[in-house]
Order: C-alpha cells, then structure tokens, then sequence
C-alpha cells in the first residue's frame, strides 16, 4: 500500500531574479512501512524533498498526496494539524528545546493532543524507554551527548506516534559509533513498529541501514540495488 | 490553549538568556508608570485641596487688578462701603456675614528637610470662621482680640515645626502663643497661621488696611448684585469673584505644570515601547530556530504569537507594578507644599488613588501590547524552513 505519492512534481526557486529548478515532473511513490534512504550530491535537493514530505514546504506545482490526502493545498492551520498528526521530524542537529529537559521536549507533540497529563506521562515513559534512555529523562540537552541528543528527538519524533518518520542527516552530527546506535534504532522503529522512515544522508554506510536506497541527481531519481 | 500555554512557558524559560534586556524593559516601563502615578497623585492631591478650597457662595473681593490677595490693597472705607452692599447674607443682628482680612508671609521651618519656606499669617475678622466650609477648632480655643495670639491650620502643624499648642514662637520680630488648631478639611486653608486683624494690623505696621474681603453670598443673584453694586459705586474700584473661581485661577499654573508632567510620563511611554519592541525582538530572534521547530511539530502559528505578545506583556506589567508600589512606598499619604498663587506654600496631600493606579497599569499594557505586537507577528510568520538553521 502506497503511503505517498507524488505525481509531476517540480519546485523552483528564484534566485536573483532567475529560476532555479530543483526538480521538474518527478513522479514517486513510497510504500507504507518502507525505509528508504535518499542521497545525492549537495544542493541536489533532498532537504527541499524531505520538507515537502513533511508539508513544511509546498511545490511550485505538482502534487503530494499522502494516505490518499493531498497536502500540497491544504491552508497553513490545517498543515500544521496534519503534521502533528503524521509526521516526525529527526534533524542532524536534534533541535531540542535548552530550557526543557528530556522528558519535557519528549512531551511537547502531546500538547498537540487532548491526552490528560497522566496518559502524556505514560506515552513519554514508553518513548524514552524505546530509545534506551529513560535515565535520562530529567537531564536537559546540554548535560547530553549528541548521540543521547539525538535518541530524545528520536523519542520526541515517535511519541504522537506518527506513520511516517523524515530524518535529514539524523547522524551528520555523530561519531561512528553514536550513529549505529541511532541507526539501528531507526531500523527497529521500522521493522518493529512499522514506521515509514525517510532518511536524508551523505554516509553510504548509513545508507546501509535501509531497505533501498534512491539516489537524487539532477531533480531525477535513479534506484540503487537494495541493501540487506 | 495548551500549546499556548507551553509556548509561553518556554519564551519565559529564555528570559534569562536576555535578562539585561528584560530587566531594562521592566525598568523602563516602570519608570513610566512611576512618573505618570506621580504626577497623577501631585494632581489628585492639588486638585482635592483647591476644589474643597473654593466655595460657590463666598466671594472674594479684591482691588481691581490685584489677581490674588498679595497685591491687593483695600482701605477701611472701601471695606465699609463693601459691607454696605446688596447680594450678602446678613445675620440675625443684621451684620452683613464677612470677613477683612490681610495677610503678611512669614517663614517657618520644615520637619522634612529644616529648611525655611514660606507660610501665610492671616488676619482675619470675627466670623472668618462662618466664611471657610468645614471649618472646626480640632484642638485649644479660638485666638482672643487684641492678643498676639494665633490659631494654626492642621497642615501647618503637620509639616512645619514649633507650632505646637500651647507652645510660643517668634516670627520676625513677635513673639506669638499658639492657642489652638483647626481644620477645614485639607483645603488651603489648613496651610495658613490665623490671628485677629487688627493685632495683624498692629504689629506689621499696616495702619487700617486691608487685602481682601470675603462674603457670604446671598443666593445665586448675589454674586452679579454685589458686582452691579461695586460698579455703579464710584467710589469703589473692585474684582469680585468667587471664591471658587479665585482659586481655580490660582491653580492654573500649577495644573500647567502637572499636565506637562503627565505628558512628559506619554513621552517617556513611546521610549518604554521602543525598548519593549527591540528586547522582544531580541527574543524572537534568539528563538527563530525553536520557533521553527515547534511550527514544524505542529504548533501553530497563532500560538508562537499569543506566546510572544505574553513575555511582552507580562515584562510589561512587572514594570507597571514596580512603578506604581515605588510611588506607593514614596509618596501615598506624604504631603507636598508648592508656591501657591500668594507665593506661600499650599500644603496638600499626595494621594495615589485606585483609578490612577489602574490609569498606570493601562498604560504599562498598553506599553507591552504594541512594543510586543510586531515581534508576535514575526515569531508567528516564521519561516519553516529556518529549522534547519
Ligand atoms: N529558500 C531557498 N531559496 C532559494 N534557493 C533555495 C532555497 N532552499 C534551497 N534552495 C536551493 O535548492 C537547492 C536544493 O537545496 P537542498 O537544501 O534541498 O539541497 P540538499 O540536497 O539538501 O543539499 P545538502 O546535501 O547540502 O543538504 C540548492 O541549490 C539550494 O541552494
Ligand atoms: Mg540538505
């Protein structure tokens, strides 16, 4: 089953008075509990795809529709509800609150819901313990390392439990070892809870962790062979 | 409602980072309030003494020309031909109710800060008393004619020293006895000294002249029956106004002065807005990055502004609330004395009443509102995109 899908989609930008074109006609459909793991040069436009996934950014013209959904028109109110509702976002840099220790950013999706602030606790409980680290649940950011950093927005990501996961360089900002963790993780939240998981990233070993991989060159897509 | 809620807890969780700023904006908005409060109780104040001051139905009958009661020069005939006249309330021995009195400036010494300032030493006839509204003896006897004798006003003996009753004092070159208090209710009077005219007369070699005269009116035509009657009376050339009205002339500069100052405090508002505008600014541009974040989790963008415009506000009303306990704490209840239009001190009280503290904290709100309003729009326009930094 198809959870996206993108039909002759193109975005432009204006740069200094000339187009600049990003993509033209891309056609693509994502499957539903797919992980896919999207490289490219730099400036080949992955982020500004991942953005429209996320409906945080719109197409010049083309259309996104997700779960039978077009979101490429929906106005910025009902946008900001349907990413609440579906998306997570995983950033290389984790954009965590500073002044919000863990549990309390892991919290913030749940504002967004009519949970009482008992089930809210219960559903951070369980999001921290996914990603191994509810002994950290009162530490705020900074007293974290960058792979912790990154397990709480991972947490934060899952804990409205959303179908789809947008990571953009989610271990850009890693050491090796960090970024294994956090990528297994990934693929766990994939094969265990069905998340869809589209992954941004420059490392081919990343890249590894998913169920295929696309390369974006050119505003075109070009299929590797699937790894595992 | 909840997002809200946790996007303002989180623009107040970041205060710290630009405490400086904020602390300057709290400051400055206090500083606003404080000086509009001060103003506003010198108003307050200077308006109850010189409204209960002045009388519908007494006039106040001076040398034309003279404009207050220092400069004005009225002989023993003038005074008996004034008496003589229709419009004033006679009493049951068909004595007109009046009083001629002059009056010298005498220095005393201030309890607050031992220095001298000026005060009113006013010879009045018997039945001054009859002519000033609310007028009690709060403490001995009344002075007796002929005695160097005086009665002081409750303002008096609350803001200058030795006038104590009972006790004696030398003004100039006289030595007075202090035989009684009294009180009209804080109008001006309470800031002058009485003694008999005649002993004023005396003793300030004045000869039988006088400064003014005060009548009671007889209704409503009694005013413009006393003025027709000076005018067609060539022997008199007077300004007859009431009381009311004298002192509302007197007041004038006074209100001159407090109105500036409260347009001074509207000046100083524009800054206390500009300083909220940049410090909010500061914060909306230290938290683009949050910002952008939480919009990309699904807060909206309504909530980053009601977020926003809350640090402001609430920035804001610190600052109303600092200004208007710091003008508490030093003014309420204190009394000021200012150059009345005699060029003697009028002694009234400072009062900080409810409605201007309201005036005041509307003020710091109003500060907080439009310094914060285009930050808020900013924090709610922006751009997605800026969570990647
Ligand atoms: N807001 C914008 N205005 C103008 N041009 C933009 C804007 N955002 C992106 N671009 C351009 O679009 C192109 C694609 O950018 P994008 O960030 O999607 O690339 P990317 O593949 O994510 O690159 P990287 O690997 O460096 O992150 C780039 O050439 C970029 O300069
Ligand atoms: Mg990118």
């Amino acid at each position: 089953m198809n959870l996206y899908t993108l039909r002759d989609l193109s975005k432009r930008y204006s740069r200094g008075g000339e187009a600049v074109t990003i993509f033209e006609g891309l056609n693509m459909q994502i499957a539903q509990g797919d992980f896919i793991a999207i490289m490219g040069p730099s400036g080949s436009g992955k982020t500004t795809l991942l953005n429209m996934l996320g409906g945080i950014d719109r197409p010049s013209s083309g259309t996104i529709e997700c779960q039978g959904e077009r979101i490429d028109n929906l106005s910025e109110a009902r946008l900001s509800k349907w990413r609440a509702a579906h998306v997570g976002f995983i950033f290389q840099f984790y954009n965590l609150m500073p002044t919000l220790n863990a549990a309390q950013n892991v919290e913030l999706p749940l504002l967004l819901t009519k949970l009482s602030p008992k089930q809210r606790k219960e559903h951070i409980a369980t999001a921290l313990d996914i990603v191994g680290i509810s002994d950290r649940a009162k530490h705020y950011p900074r007293q974290l390392s960058g792979g912790q950093q990154q397990r709480v927005a991972i947490a934060r990501a899952i804990v409205s439990d959303p179908k789809v996961l947008l990571c953009d360089e989610p271990t850009g900002d890693l050491d090796r070892v960090s970024a294994d963790s956090v990528l297994e993780m990934l693929q766990l939240l994939n094969s265990k809870l069905n998340k869809t998981i589209i992954m941004v990233t420059h490392d081919p070993a990343a890249a590894k962790y998913a169920r295929r991989e696309l390369r974006l060159d050119k505003g075109r897509f070009i299929e590797q062979e699937s790894a595992q | 409602m909840r997002q809200t809620l946790a996007v303002t807890a989180l623009n107040i969780k970041s205060i710290p980072q630009r405490l400086g700023m904020s602390l300057a904006t709290v400051m400055s908005v206090a500083l606003v309030v404080a000086v509009m409060l001060g103003f506003m109780a010198l108003t307050n104040g200077f308006a109850a003494t010189l409204n209960n001051a002045g009388s519908e139905d007494v006039a106040i009958i001076l040398r034309a020309g003279s404009q207050a009661e220092l400069n004005s020069g009225l002989s023993r005939d003038d005074v008996v031909l004034i008496e003589t006249a229709p419009g004033i309330v006679r009493d049951a021995e068909d004595r007109p109710v009046s009083s001629a009195e002059l009056y010298v400036v005498v220095d005393g010494i201030k309890r607050s800060s031992q220095t001298e300032a000026n005060l009113p030493l006013r010879g009045v006839e018997e039945g001054a008393e009859r002519l000033r509204q609310g007028f009690t003896l709060v403490e001995g006897r009344m002075f007796a004619p002929g005695a160097a004798e005086l009665i002081v006003g409750e303002g008096v003996g609350r803001e200058f020293q030795g006038f104590d009753v009972g006790s004696t004092i030398r003004l100039g070159s006289n030595v007075w006895t202090i035989v009684g208090k009294f009180s009209t209710g804080g109008t001006v009077f309470d800031s002058e000294l009485w003694t008999e005219a005649g002993v004023l007369q005396n003793l300030y070699q004045r000869g039988a002249s006088y400064q003014s005269v005060r009548v009671k009116l007889d209704g409503p035509e009694g005013l413009s029956q006393l003025q027709d009657y000076a005018e067609n009376e060539p022997r008199l050339s007077l300004d007859i106004i009431t009381e009311k009205q004298y002192f509302a002339d007197q007041a004038v500069g006074m209100t001159r002065l407090i109105s500036a100052g409260v347009a001074l405090a509207y000046i100083m508002a524009i800054g206390a807005l500009a300083g909220a505008w940049n410090t909010m600014y500061s914060s909306v541009d230290a938290r683009v990055h949050e910002i952008a974040t939480l919009r990309a989790i699904g807060f909206s963008g309504g909530s980053a502004f009601i977020g926003t415009m809350l640090e402001s506000l609430m920035l804001a009303a610190i600052g109303g609330l600092v200004g208007a306990i710091a003008v508490y704490v030093i003014f309420d209840g204190m009394s000021a004395s200012t150059l009345g239009g005699g060029f003697t001190q009028v002694v009234f009280s400072l009062s900080l009443t409810p409605s201007s503290i309201i005036s005041g904290m509307i003020l710091a709100i109003f500060v907080g509102l439009f310094g914060g309003l285009v930050p808020s729009i900013r924090a709610a326009t922006v751009p997605l995109l800026q969570v990647h930094r």
